[in-house]
């Protein structure tokens, strides 16, 4: 049975064979324990974004007795903390810092893989496509109507000044 | 640790003051080159084409060659 995680499937195939599968969760609520953890939307928030860079809660909001009483300390000046104490501050006020959270991943290779392989499946069925279902192409494809084609264009001198008939020798009869 | 004073306001400015000159020119500079490597020539195409442009000529060439249907080449 393929259960589907919170969290990135490993190897390409594994990510393409459960993508048919699809996850509602109206058909994993039946199992129980397979249900993932959702988040109350009702209450505030925290993230980590570089773009929306202060979250509407802190990170953490249930703190320990020492730091209740670190917080107390924060409310005095700041000159009389230490450079843990700061530190400490931070990080519970927030999660990653700015370095961390911009970070990179090698997720690119994965993405850039993957629009290869789609974009090769994509070739081989327009081929069959082309072999077992486009009806032939129309006369006017053909080699010699083109070339009567381009003669009558020529002598209806279709765009003599900077154009197709511009390229025309009409002296010589060839090609300038 | 004491940090220096991080740059507060001014930031749009500062910006503008550096890069509308240069779009400016490189707007300018796009728009003379296109006219002397597009314009230009253009113009002087068509001079060409019309200095010794023999309308009537040109007309009976197509008119040979049977591409109208209100006048059919001389011979038929």
């Amino acid at each position: 049975m393929l259960h589907l995680t919170a969290g990135r499937v490993g190897s390409l195939l594994a990510r393409r064979a459960t993508a048919a599968f699809s996850t509602s969760s109206v058909r994993m609520a039946s199992h129980g324990h397979d249900v993932a953890e959702t988040t109350d939307m009702s209450l505030p928030l925290y993230w980590d974004r570089v773009d929306i860079p202060l979250p509407d809660r802190p990170y953490k909001d249930t703190l320990t007795t020492g730091d209740q009483s670190l917080k107390q300390k924060e409310q005095g000046p700041w000159s009389q903390l230490s450079k843990e104490e700061k530190v400490a501050l931070y990080r519970l006020m927030f999660s990653q810092t700015f370095p961390e959270m911009k970070q990179p991943s090698a997720e690119w290779k994965s993405v850039v893989g993957g629009i290869f392989i789609l974009m090769g499946l994509t070739g081989l069925i327009v081929w069959w496509q082309k072999v077992y279902v486009y009806p032939p192409a129309p006369r006017t494809f053909d080699a010699d109507w083109q070339a009567k084609q381009y003669k009558r264009m020529l002598d209806m001198r279709v765009n003599p000044i900077e154009g197709f008939a511009a390229k025309w020798d009409y002296k010589k009869g060839q090609w300038k | 640790m004491s940090l220096p004073k991080p740059l507060m306001r001014g930031m749009l400015s500062k910006r503008l003051k550096f890069h509308l000159p240069i779009s400016f020119a490189l707007a300018m500079g796009a728009a003379i080159l296109f006219k002397y490597t597009v314009t230009e020539p253009r113009k002087q195409a068509y001079a060409d084409f019309y200095k010794n442009y023999d309308s009537v000529k040109e007309f009976n060439a197509m008119r040979e060659a049977g591409i109208f249907e209100s006048v059919r080449p001389s011979g038929e």
